[in-house]
């Protein structure tokens, strides 16, 4: 997806957390949030951009929130698993 | 035998309930409201005993004692009036013949109904009445519903000595100005119904009574015509006028209906309920229900006269299928239009991945469709790919509440509004969006509680006949949290928090940090107010009043949701109500007015891409492992796409089929110009709608859905009411919604052998704790039940968070304010907002199919006097509206309605484009659109926008590809 828009969502998500007490505790939130309701073909992409280095377009308090919280990010390798998890069984 | 009369239910009906206890409602028109008294007063009518609360009339009572009194000014939605003296009694010990209506109970007395100078009297005032009304009974549409009918057979009346000659008023002009009902003053005998229901139940004093004795008539406003009036098509005149003279047409062109089915409101969230009466299969009238609890016997001119869409010949009624969008439509069978379907959905799974699929139900579908609709998805498609409407209107309330309060929904129930001292509405326009609500709000205010109005807006309530606000904080678009800081910054620092409430119930600590965060001098009313617009002294005023005015109540809409910073508001809403201990009882709360019948329930039901019904999200294993079980599937642990991800997924190639019951995203979602690019390059979308809406122009599968009068279920309202929806009529085109789904389903391979919806409640409630113990059965006992209902709260829940929390401790977050995105720049000056009207239903697609378009037949554009003269704009000129996201045009209304740099818009109508001008800026949170804040430029014009012209051709040319269109193109 367009990484620009699933930036300008992210630095959304982190403008809020960043204005939290706790910094740690508020990265480690607004990764919990994107964890939570980010569908795994966008965290990937964003995962991806971070890992890439630039990652210009993010907020400092995301990047690091990301950076930080890559592995709990990053969705399962495959996109599908490798039984259909879907239908009957 | 002693006859007691209660209040009925907990809490009391309040005008028009009834008090005989019979749970299924009774009918019986009591004669004059019920009176909440704890004390009792016992008397005897025609010797029977009985007791009554303090303050009952002795009408009243008589009927509780089983005894009727003749009556015409009288009924018991109604203060009493005393005009007609037919309810004349006797009284052992009194001096003369008292109107029973206006005549209150005393301990002891003993009243008599009947004796033969009683009956000589009444007989005298009916020879009155009758001899200045048209005798044409067997040809008046009132025939058999008439109350003056009646009373002429109760009293014994025989003969009319003063013959017809006279004075009269017999040949008076009827007034047919309404689209839904007939004045004929011919036929009116001057009770003064309709003026007090308008005043009393409505607010909207759109009647007078002008002259005197003999002269004295019914008129709306000074003489005008109904439609020309202030008069608001609510109804309530025409539901309390005992004669002929306020009569609905559909009735006079029908006749009178003879059977009926309880059913709930369509339309809005207030949810109110009816009775649709019908001759056969056919509807005639539908009337508001004296015992729903949501709307005590009041409705609006959606609920009680929109409904002809339901039969409008636009209807679809058979499936259709077509390769392409460039291609005709083909009419096919049942069968062959699901078949169809599923082999596409299966074919761009095998080809695309599981997860380029998905789902979009409707807030306008029933529980059940939803919770089945989100269980397809899930089952069937295998992902979690399913939203619903409500992620544009009501998700960041959802998820404001749960972070604070600890559950997605409003606190209170209507009723609640009664014992209100303080009511700050933020951000909604009850009069017009909730109607029934925006009555009993200034039924309210007109009792004596005060209003807080928050919006940019000067709205109706902020000055009404008999209502004004004592503060209107008409703040800048887009500076809600600001405010909201501001209002918190003046009860921290004036020491106006109820701090024992705070240490009982809520964290601490998370107390202190919000306390620290908003009484820094930068959040203080002064520092904002070149932000907000609002004089400091407009927020402190508001402040102390919430703060230390009683019972305080806020009451909040989209104006508070649709914004980058929605989820925070609410937040700062939910911090401000437990900072003032204003949660856990009658007449406080946070209470979300709700766009669309069933939001609530679209909610409740799981319809989000990361939550499993009842707000349970995807990423707990246990409860995955309940619903695992009980569907016999493996469920996706991911959170799968939200509308808008789904729109950008589908531009970027990875989502390329879509299932949408009652949905129609090409007009309701922003930034319409994105959303059809991402509509044309889907590969197969299944539209199951009553009409070829906007989306459907985009489709490949149509399934023809039925409307709410032909299927069962139940919907559930603002203050999380669950109602039933009954059939009244077999479904048009042969499918109830929850059948096609079903079919669907069957056809991808996931067998749902539901029988009826009650089924699906029934798993519903066995899968969802809030649920546990609703049933059809129980509804049907209760009339209504409001979740949570389980082993804890038998009957319901009307209010919330009674002792504690749902979380547990209140949750104060910090809320800080992030200007939006969407500024003001030279080239987009000005601020664009839109709303909606009474008259019209959010897309439109079902008023616009009704009478309601002689209200409003297009959108408008409000500017204010100043910016209009700037731009050398007049009142009706049409002018173009650019923001960054596209063009349209419009004409433009020239009011102060507005303030200077903001203009306003409503969506009804697909052609004024109001989305292809709102961008795709939302919530941080949810996504929930930024409607409510677009900034643009204003210009006039004199014709049509360029995307305005492609629409008009598109849907030219897709309304020919219907089957039986004239113009089949080649
Ligand atoms: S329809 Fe409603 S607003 Fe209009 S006159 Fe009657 S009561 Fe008043
Ligand atoms: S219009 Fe009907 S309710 Fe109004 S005064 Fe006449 S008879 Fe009574
Ligand atoms: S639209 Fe709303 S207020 Fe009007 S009748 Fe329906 S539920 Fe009631
Ligand atoms: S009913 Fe009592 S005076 Fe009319």
């Amino acid at each position: 997806m367009e990484i620009a828009h699933l930036c300008r969502m992210a630095n959304q998500i982190g403008r809020f957390y960043a204005g939290q007490p706790d910094a740690a505790e508020s990265r480690k939130a607004a990764a919990t949030h994107l964890r939570r309701f980010w569908d795994p073909r966008m965290r990937r992409e964003l995962v991806a951009h971070v890992e890439g280095g630039g990652a210009e377009d993010l907020d400092p308090f995301v990047r690091e929130a990301v950076r930080e919280h890559l592995e709990f990010l990053r969705p399962a390798d495959t996109p599908a698993p490798a039984s259909p998890a879907a239908g009957p069984r | 035998m002693t006859v007691v009369a209660t209040g009925g239910g907990a809490g009391g009906a309040k005008a028009s309930g009834c008090a005989c206890g019979s749970a299924g409602g009774c009918g019986t028109d009591h004669g004059t409201p019920l009176r909440a008294s704890g004390t009792m007063v016992a008397l005897t009518v025609d010797g029977v005993a009985v007791q009554v609360p303090a303050g009952t009339s002795v009408m009243r009572a008589a009927v509780e004692a089983g005894r009727s009194v003749p009556k015409l000014c009288a009924t018991d939605s109604l203060e009493p009036f005393g005009s007609c003296r037919l309810c004349l009694v006797e009284i052992e010990g009194r001096r003369g013949y008292p109107a029973s209506c206006t005549t209150p109970v005393e301990p002891g007395m003993r009243v008599r109904t009947q004796s033969p100078k009683l009956a000589q009297l009444r007989r005298g005032v009916m020879e009155l009445y009758i001899s200045d009304h048209p005798l044409d009974c067997l040809t008046c549409a009132a025939n058999g519903d008439c109350e003056l009918q009646d009373m002429a057979g109760a009293v014994g009346l025989r003969e009319v000595r003063y013959g017809y000659e006279g004075a009269n008023h017999r040949t008076a002009v009827k007034d047919r100005s309404n689209p839904y009902f007939d004045f004929d003053p011919s036929k009116c005998i001057v009770c003064s119904r309709c003026v007090r229901a308008c005043e009393e139940i409505q607010g909207t004093h759109a009647l007078t009574i002008s002259g005197r004795g003999f002269a004295s008539v019914v008129s709306p406003g000074a003489l005008e015509s109904f439609l020309g009036s202030e008069c608001v098509s609510c109804g309530a005149c025409v539901q309390a006028c005992p004669t002929a003279t306020l009569m609905e047409k559909s009735v006079v062109e029908a006749g009178t209906p003879d059977r009926s089915v309880v059913t709930t409101c369509a339309y809005c969230g207030v949810g109110c309920a009816f009775e649709a009466e019908m001759k056969g299969n056919e509807v005639v009238r539908m009337t508001p229900y004296k015992d729903g609890k949501a709307n005590h016997g009041h409705s609006c001119v959606k609920g009680r006269f929109a409904w002809g869409y339901t039969t409008h010949r636009d209807r679809i009624t058979t499936p259709m299928i077509r390769r392409s969008i460039d291609e005709p439509w083909r009419e096919v069978s049942w069968d062959e239009a699901i078949g169809y379907a599923a082999a596409e959905f299966k074919r761009i799974q095998a080809q695309h991945g599981r997860g380029a699929v998905g789902g979009i139900s409707s807030s306008r579908c029933t529980n059940e469709e939803t919770y089945l609709m989100q269980k397809f998805v899930r089952a069937a498609f295998g992902n979690n790919n399913i939203d619903t409407c409500a992620r544009v209107c009501h998700s960041p309330t959802g998820f404001g509440l749960k972070a604070t309060l600890g559950e997605s929904a409003g606190t209170q129930d209507f009723d609640s509004i009664d014992h209100c001292d303080v009511i700050m509405v933020i951000g909604a326009n009850p009069t017009d969006a909730h109607p029934v609500f925006g009555s009993r709000l200034k039924r309210r205010i007109r009792q004596g509680a005060k209003l807080i109005v928050v919006d940019p807006r000067g709205i109706d309530l902020v000055r009404t006949p008999h209502v004004a606000a004592a503060h209107h904080l008409a703040l800048r678009p887009g500076t809600n949290v600001a405010i909201v800081n501001a209002l918190a910054h003046v009860i921290v620092t004036e020491g106006l928090v109820q701090e024992a409430y705070v240490r009982e119930r809520c964290e601490w600590a998370s107390f202190e940090q919000w306390r620290d965060f908003v009484a820094h001098p930068d959040r203080s009313p002064e520092a904002t107010a070149s932000v907000t617009g609002v004089p400091a002294e407009t927020v402190r005023g508001a402040a102390r009043l919430y703060a230390t005015g009683g019972n305080a109540a806020i009451y909040y809409g989209l104006g508070v949701t649709e914004h980058s910073q929605g989820s925070t508001m609410v937040m700062g809403i939910a911090n401000l109500a437990m900072a003032t201990g204003n949660v856990g009882r009658p007449g406080v709360g946070v209470n979300p007015l709700r766009g669309q019948n069933n939001v609530q329930g679209s909610c409740d039901m799981g319809s989000f891409p990361h939550e499993l019904p009842g707000y349970r999200h995807i990423l707990d294993g246990e409860t995955r492992a309940l619903f695992e079980r009980t569907w016999n599937v493996t469920l996706d642990p991911e959170p799968g796409l939200r509308i808008p991800n789904m729109l950008d997924a589908a531009l970027d190639g990875s989502f390329k089929g879509l299932y949408l019951e009652g949905e129609d995203i090409a007009q309701s979602d922003p930034n319409t110009e994105h959303v059809t690019a991402a509509l044309r390059r889907m590969e197969c979308i299944v539209v199951q709608d009553l009409f070829l809406n906007e989306t459907a122009k985009f489709a490949h599968v149509f399934l023809p859905g039925s409307s709410f009068l032909e299927k069962d279920g139940t919907f559930t309202n603002a203050e999380r009411r669950i109602s039933r929806v009954r059939q009244a009529v077999p479904p048009v085109a042969g499918k109830a919604d929850w059948e096609i789904t079903v079919a669907l389903a069957e056809a991808m391979g996931y067998p749902m052998p539901y029988r009826h919806p009650s089924e699906i409640m029934a798993e519903i409630a066995a899968l969802t704790p809030t649920f546990h113990g609703v049933t059809y059965e129980r509804i049907e006992a209760h009339g209504s039940l409001q979740w949570p209902v389980n082993d804890a709260a038998p009957e319901g829940t009307p209010i919330m968070h009674r002792d504690r929390f749902v979380r547990g401790l209140g949750k104060f977050m910090v809320t800080e304010f992030v200007a939006t995105e969407e500024r003001v720049t030279p080239r987009f000056p000005l601020l664009l907002t839109t709303g909606r009207i009474l008259s019209q239903y959010n897309v439109g697609a079902q008023t616009r199919r009704t009478g309601n378009v002689v209200w409003h037949d297009e959108d408008r554009l409000e500017i204010h006097p100043h910016d209009a003269e700037e731009r050398s704009i007049k009142d009706g000129d049409r002018v173009e509206l650019r923001s960054r996201a596209g063009v349209t045009t419009l004409r433009a209304v020239v009011t102060e309605r507005v303030q200077p740099g903001v203009v306003y818009t409503t969506f009804h109508h697909p052609e004024s484009g109001a989305n292809v001008i709102t961008t795709d800026n939302s919530d941080w949170a949810t996504n929930c659109p930024e409607y409510k804040v677009t900034a643009v430029q204003v210009m006039p014009v004199v014709s049509a926008s360029a995307w305005q012209e492609r629409f008009q051709a598109f849907t030219e040319r897709q309304e020919g590809f219907l089957p039986g269109h004239d113009h089949q193109p080649a």
